[in-house]
């Protein structure tokens, strides 16, 4: 705890993970991915289905061991043993997507939230505990609640029932995946309002995991854009969303409502699976920044198709893994252009 | 002209195990041809239920009321061959689960096909000739004609059945929650398909979401339902940006606008959930979550009421602003 202050609570070095698929292809899910979350900070990881952004949170959370790299919390790396595992997802909690398939439907709201405290061997004060964190999650009076069962409740309560079940174990970081794509957009506002309380009055850090940029814009501090298992642009939510520099973030932001990018780059294709991640920079295929000359312009044509990136460093700083990106915009940090000349 | 979809106090009461349950309580409005309206309301607002209740896809005994006209056609009257025929022909419906929407035994092209040999008997030849070419236009490889739904991502599935959707040139298009499932790019490439095909093709389009960013985005008016009504209806982008009715104000509000500093670390949510169909809250339905209700809220039940022209709100606190040109509102279909 003393080094929490200065070090990254979480963190996560030159981090892989594989999985063999059948028939013997590996699909490279995490490949490669330098993450640090700093105390009572919000991080948004966004991409699309596929893109790996699943399989870092549950690496994070010990629940995948990594094929490369490592994890470490408060500095000291993650080990692999029961005991140790337990420890570290007592400090590091899931909140899942779908809170129906998250409760069991036959145990009462008491219970699923005290569950984790019985898990833990936490004996004293139970009803206490239980009602603290009922009333952190917004169920208040929390005694009214205790009795209730999961389909007594309406979709945003279920929701609280489950961040109320991650908080009673007095965590440091919360992992949420898709938090709110299950919810009504209404009651949408109000959960993430509760993740950012929570932040301000516990200081509780937060990975959320979601395809939503509305999302992060509405909670994150920063957010780290992942595509097929690489983070290819990370930094500050006000930074990455207004400015983006990847050409990936740009084609995202640009399909939103009233973007900030007047011409909306609808990119054609699939993401491509991650048992072929392609050669070169692996969003060349898709890339509209090469296909629409600017790149050859620039000189990198053949980089982008031949010459991997270096997997983004963690940093306070905004950089980009594009090879576009260094030779346009010299001033950015990005691994290819590491001194500012 | 005559619209080409006039439904006119529509009610629908689905009969459950816990009683009659009103899940249309009184809809109107039109649509001309090549015209697009946006459906928007959370789950249980019943804004599926009108999609299903045009084409007459709600099951057995549920109740209907009021009238639905399909290019001049009483669908709620017509006989079940006749529907038939506007079935795929005059009207039809993308829904959200392409995979459960596809026979997962049959192949692509044979599935496009099916319909385009029921309505135009053409030879399965020149109708599996037919499905590649809108396989095609929705912008699918051809040879994926021999594939099952199995093996087509999700996105590539969706254009599966818009492709079956056009294969009969209908006049109307009703896509309810036809994108939701799919990820942002895979969306934005739908989305604009969609576009593009109504435009060019003249199709009236009805678009059903609880994404109200995304329906202004596609379509000209904009419909927000709260249990079972309208509360409010008008020019997409103006009621997006500037809703009348509180609910509807909540509603845009809960989609940030990326880049807007007001909603950066400010989201907006509403307190309390979706009313229960079956146990409604008397007067309007929306008081008991409204942020600025009123003491007559809970008692006075509140139609649309012409809040600017060709714009209506259902809320007490809407004056009328659309006195130069009311008659314009009147010609909405709301009387």
């Amino acid at each position: 705890m003393s080094d929490a202050n200065n070090g990254p609570i979480l963190r996560a070095e030159g981090l892989s993970v594989r999985f063999t698929a059948p028939g013997g292809r590996v699909a490279r899910a995490v490949d490669g991915v330098n993450i640090d979350l700093a105390p009572g900070e919000i991080l948004a990881l966004a991409g699309e289905s596929g893109c790996g952004k699943t399989t870092l949170a549950r690496t994070l959370l010990g629940l995948e061991r990594p094929t490369e790299g490592s994890v470490s919390y408060e500095g000291r790396p993650l080990r692999y043993s029961a005991r140790a595992l337990k420890a570290h997802r007592r400090a590091v909690q899931l909140v899942l997507q779908d809170p129906t398939g998250a409760l069991n439907p036959r145990h009462t709201v008491y219970d699923a939230v005290a569950e984790g405290l019985r898990i833990h061997g936490i004996h004293d004060n139970e009803r206490d505990r239980v009602a603290a964190a009922l009333s952190r999650a917004g169920l208040r009076p929390p005694e009214k609640f205790f009795l209730a069962y999961p389909h007594e409740l309406s979709g945003g309560q279920r929701q609280r029932v489950v961040i109320a079940g991650a908080l009673v174990l007095d965590p440091q970081v919360i992992i949420a995946d898709e938090p709110v794509a299950s919810l009504d957009a209404s009651v949408r506002g109000e959960i993430l309002a509760l993740l950012l309380r929570l932040r301000d009055e516990l200081g509780l850090a937060a990975i959320v995991v979601t395809h939503d940029l509305g999302l992060a814009w509405n909670i994150a501090d920063r957010i780290a854009v992942m595509y097929l298992g690489r983070v290819v642009e990370d930094g500050p939510v006000d930074e990455v969303l207004i400015d983006p520099r990847h050409p990936y973030t740009r084609a995202l932001v640009s399909v939103l409502p009233n973007s900030t990018i007047t011409e909306s780059i609808v990119l054609a294709g699939e993401p491509p699976d991650a048992t072929q991640v392609p050669r070169g920079c692996r969003f060349h295929p898709r890339c509209h920044v090469l296909a629409g000359g600017s790149a050859a312009e620039a000189g990198v044509a053949d980089q982008c198709r031949t010459e991997d990136l270096p997997a983004l460093i963690t940093s306070d700083q905004r950089q980009a893994a594009c090879h576009y990106v260094a030779a346009h915009i010299p001033t950015s940090t990005t691994p290819t252009s590491p001194s500012p000349a | 002209m005559m619209p080409l979809l006039e439904i006119d106090d529509l009610h629908v009461t689905y009969r459950g195990s816990r009683g009659a349950i009103p899940a249309v309580r009184g809809l109107s409005f039109s649509l001309e041809p090549g015209e697009t309206l946006g459906l928007a309301g959370e789950s249980g607002c019943g804004k599926s239920t009108v999609a299903a209740a045009v084409l007459r896809l709600l099951p057995a005994g549920t109740e209907v009321t009021g009238r639905i006209m399909l290019d001049g056609d009483d669908v709620l009257t017509m006989t079940f061959g006749k529907l038939r025929a506007v079935r795929w022909a005059g009207a039809s419906i993308v829904f959200q689960g392409a995979m459960h929407s596809l026979n997962p035994v049959h192949r692509i092209g044979q599935q496009i096909a099916e319909p385009i040999i029921l309505h135009e008997k053409l030879s399965h030849e020149a109708a599996e000739k037919r499905a590649v070419e809108l396989m095609a236009q929705v912008g699918l490889p051809t040879w994926r004609a021999r594939s099952y739904p199995h093996q087509l991502s999700g996105g590539q599935r969706q254009r599966v059945m818009i492709a079956m959707a056009l294969a009969c040139s209908p006049k109307l298009i009703i896509a309810d929650e036809a994108t939701t499932a799919l990820d942002v790019m895979i969306q934005a490439q739908v989305l604009k398909l969609i576009k593009t095909l109504v435009a060019e093709r003249d199709i009236g389009l009805v678009m059903i979401s609880h994404d109200l960013s995304v329906l202004a985005d596609t379509c000209r008016r904009l419909g927000v339902m709260y249990a079972g009504k309208l509360v409010e209806h008008g020019p997409s982008h103006e009621v997006f940006a500037a809703a009348r009715h509180p609910y509807a104000q909540a509603l845009s509000a809960a989609f940030p606008t990326v880049g807007d500093p007001a909603e950066r670390r400010n989201p907006h949510g509403l307190a309390g959930d979706p009313p229960d169909p079956a146990d409604l809250p008397t007067g309007c339905p929306f008081h008991p979550r409204c942020p600025v209700v009123m003491a007559e809220c809970d008692s006075t039940t509140v139609e649309l009421r012409p809040a600017r022209p060709d714009w209506q709100a259902a809320c007490l606190r809407v004056e009328d602003n659309s006195a130069p040109t009311s008659t314009t509102a009147m010609a909405l279909g709301e009387t």
